[in-house]
């Protein structure tokens, strides 16, 4: 008994030493990457498209037959954890990854209220994170002083400039003048994107007439949307994700609110046709990419994972692979295999040029510069409608 | 006014279904003084049932209703027999404990089958009506009314029939009632079978009028029923539904008036307030503690 005691104890022992040895971010030949996705959960639809756009992104370095840095190919090795919806569960995902799997880089989580905990471990830890979706300032913003993390990176543009492309949309196209707002005050995306509409809204001449909202999980708005309609507005704002958006765009109609209804990248998932079936019908939403208005690059991407996947890639899928091209272009310009070295070429890259649009981060800040687009739902497909430039 | 009344609509709704599952926690409670926390997730897979048999089957609503009240009950007699009866002399934390076991277990099962949120075809033809400003849609009516007509009939059964004596009856007292020849095992599993079959039907419904379902609608939907029994007065019939409808009322009212984001608070506040006034519930009696 004491034996087997002593003998686990020094394979313990042994491990840690191992484990220990392999230097930060890789082994001999490989080029270890962590993802966090939301496999499971309240979204799984992101989670699923993050996971294909990233064995996607992987495999094609691989069969290639690795990343070229300084001269010598390296295969990737890819570690995916789920974060089953839950932040606490993000932010140890992160750290098992840092420190058990001794991860170079990590990309995800994807939405907001998942990645902002992820990313105070990959900060404290001094880990480059890419969130590919993730679109609330804080992510990238340290939480006690403001200023910008220096670890965390994302491919995706932000609210403050979301919002602030939706509420020019209501104003300049749709000609509106009274909006209402229903969001999840639970949610650090869906609060943050409301809130910047409203300003810029009201900056810019219009009227909020109702800024209301649930908490995640609810199903039953009739409160609100009655509400909502009592106050009589040109258009209702739903910054809320895909799989609650349906609900509430049905409950509206059945209240008898028969205005438009405008929406965030958050819409921007296939599975929103799936539980909306027509209701969903002429509305608009910002989102990252156009599939039908593509660029060469997006192109090829896009005929890659319909070959691959049978199915249209979504926002999720095309800035995962984004945020992997960004770190092949930063482990490339680093040099070496060694998380502050891709940290330090990561906010130098020149102009990125993803399926996302061309990129670039802001002077000592982890957002990029780059241009939003509207769609709209015609016939059960998204549809390009206009360009939003920074 | 049309503001209120259109308002008030919407807590009917909400607090029928409320009601339809708080009446699973009360029966439960009546007879084994054990709160089963895994009512909520039995109304959630009484919407799944209800979604797979309208999948599979493409029956109209009533028939798609009864095979998902049918289904939950058989579940939750067999929750009882495998999880709960092997406890019943064990301490009541340890029922407990199971019952969040056996919601957990539930909720990954249908995990395993469903990761997305589904979409439920929709049953019942909708049709809207405005009267005098207030909007009504068919299926507002048809749940309220529903749930309405199953609360009469439970409490037809339990105050009217045999099997409702006793159930009283096992509710009183579980080591006298047996040796006057009441078969309190049979009892038991008639009290959850009915008990769960409400939540399922609550859980058909509420799919139908909230038509998008995920493994975890139950947990949020099963504490608020589980309050709107206890603020009744747990255990008491008559108290779980005017519980869901005083809950229901409260948060639709809530946020009708105040600020949306205030409605949890102030709902959850005015029933503290309400319990330190009538700690056994509105219709609850104290039962004094033989020692």
């Amino acid at each position: 008994m004491k034996k087997g005691l002593l003998f686990v104890s020094f394979l313990i022992i042994l491990s840690l030493v191992l484990s220990g040895c392999g230097g930060a971010g890789g082994g001999a030949d490989t080029i270890r990457v962590g993802l966090v996705a939301e496999l499971t959960g309240d979204i799984p639809a992101v989670g699923a498209s993050c996971k294909n756009a990233a064995e996607m992104a992987v495999a094609e370095i691989n069969d290639a037959g690795g990343l070229d840095i300084g001269g010598k190919k390296y295969k990737v090795e890819l570690f995916i954890e789920d974060n089953a919806g839950k932040a606490d569960q993000s932010a140890s995902a992160a750290q098992k990854l840092i420190t058990q799997q001794n991860v170079v880089a990590i990309i995800g989580p994807n939405a907001s209220r998942y990645a902002i905990p992820a990313s105070e471990i990959a900060e404290s830890s001094k880990v480059v994170l890419i969130s590919p979706w993730s679109t609330n300032p804080k992510t990238t913003l340290d939480a006690k002083t403001d200023a910008s993390k220096k670890y965390v990176f994302r491919a995706a543009f932000i609210d403050p400039f979301q919002g602030r492309v939706i509420a020019r949309f209501a104003l300049d196209n749709l000609k509106a003048t009274r909006a209402a707002v229903l969001y999840d005050v639970a949610s650090d995306y869906n609060k943050g994107i409301a809130e910047f509409f409203k300003a810029t809204f009201e900056g810019s001449g219009g009227t909020v007439v109702a800024f209301e909202t649930y908490t995640t999980g609810d199903k039953d708005f009739t409160a609100q949307l009655t509400k909502i309609k009592d106050t009589n507005p040109d258009v209702v704002f739903l910054p809320n994700y895909y799989s609650e958006v349906p609900l509430q765009i049905q409950q509206a109609k059945r209240l008898g609110i028969t205005v438009p209804f405008l929406g965030s990248d958050s819409w921007g998932s296939a599975e929103l046709i799936t539980l909306c079936g027509t209701d969903c019908e002429s509305y608009y939403f910002s989102t990252h990419y156009a599939a039908d208005n593509a660029t060469p690059v997006a192109k090829g991407f896009i005929d890659a994972y319909t070959a691959k996947y049978g199915n249209t890639p979504d926002d999720v899928a095309a800035l995962t692979y984004d945020s992997f091209g960004l770190l092949w272009q930063a482990l490339k310009a680093a040099g070496k295999i060694d998380r502050q070295a891709v940290r330090d070429a990561l906010a130098k890259i020149p102009n990125f040029e993803g399926v996302t649009g061309t990129m670039q981060f802001a002077e000592g800040s982890g957002d990029p510069i780059k241009s939003a687009v509207i769609l709209q739902i015609v016939n059960g497909k998204f549809v390009f409608f206009a360009n939003a430039n920074p | 006014m049309i503001y209120i009344l259109q308002q008030s609509l919407n807590a009917l709704q909400l607090g029928s279904i409320y009601a339809l599952i708080a009446l699973g926690y009360t029966m439960v409670y009546g007879i084994l003084t054990m709160i089963n926390f895994a009512h909520g997730d039995l109304f959630m897979v009484g919407a799944f049932f209800g979604f797979m048999a309208a999948l599979a089957f493409k029956l109209p609503f009533i028939p798609t209703l009864l095979i998902s009240m049918i289904g939950v009950g058989l579940l939750g007699v067999a929750i009882e027999r495998v999880a709960y009866k092997p406890l019943r002399q064990a301490p009541r934390v340890s029922a407990i404990i199971t019952a969040l076991g056996v919601g957990i277990f539930l909720e990954n099962l249908t995990l395993v089958f469903y990761p997305y949120p589904q979409s439920v075809p929709q049953l019942l033809q909708n049709i809207t009506w405005t009267i005098g400003g207030v909007t009504v849609s068919s299926l507002q009516i048809i749940i309220i009314l529903m749930s309405l007509g199953l609360m009469v009939l439970l409490d037809f059964i339990v105050r009217r029939t045999m099997v409702g004596m006793a159930m009283r009856a096992v509710s009183w007292d579980k080591t006298i009632v047996p040796l006057m020849g009441v078969p309190v095992n049979l009892v038991i599993s008639i009290t959850f079978a009915i008990g769960t079959s409400l939540g399922g039907a609550a859980g058909v419904m509420y799919s139908q009028a909230f038509p998008v379902i995920d493994p975890y609608m139950g947990i949020m939907i099963g504490w608020k029923a589980f309050i709107s029994a206890v603020v009744g007065g747990i255990g008491n019939i008559r108290g779980a539904m005017i519980g869901g409808f005083i809950l229901g009322g409260v948060e639709i009212m809530v946020a009708a008036f105040l600020p949306s984001t205030y409605r949890d608070f102030v709902a959850f506040t005015l029933l503290l307030v309400l319990l330190i006034f009538r700690p056994y519930g509105i219709l609850g009696q104290p039962r004094p503690q033989k020692v």
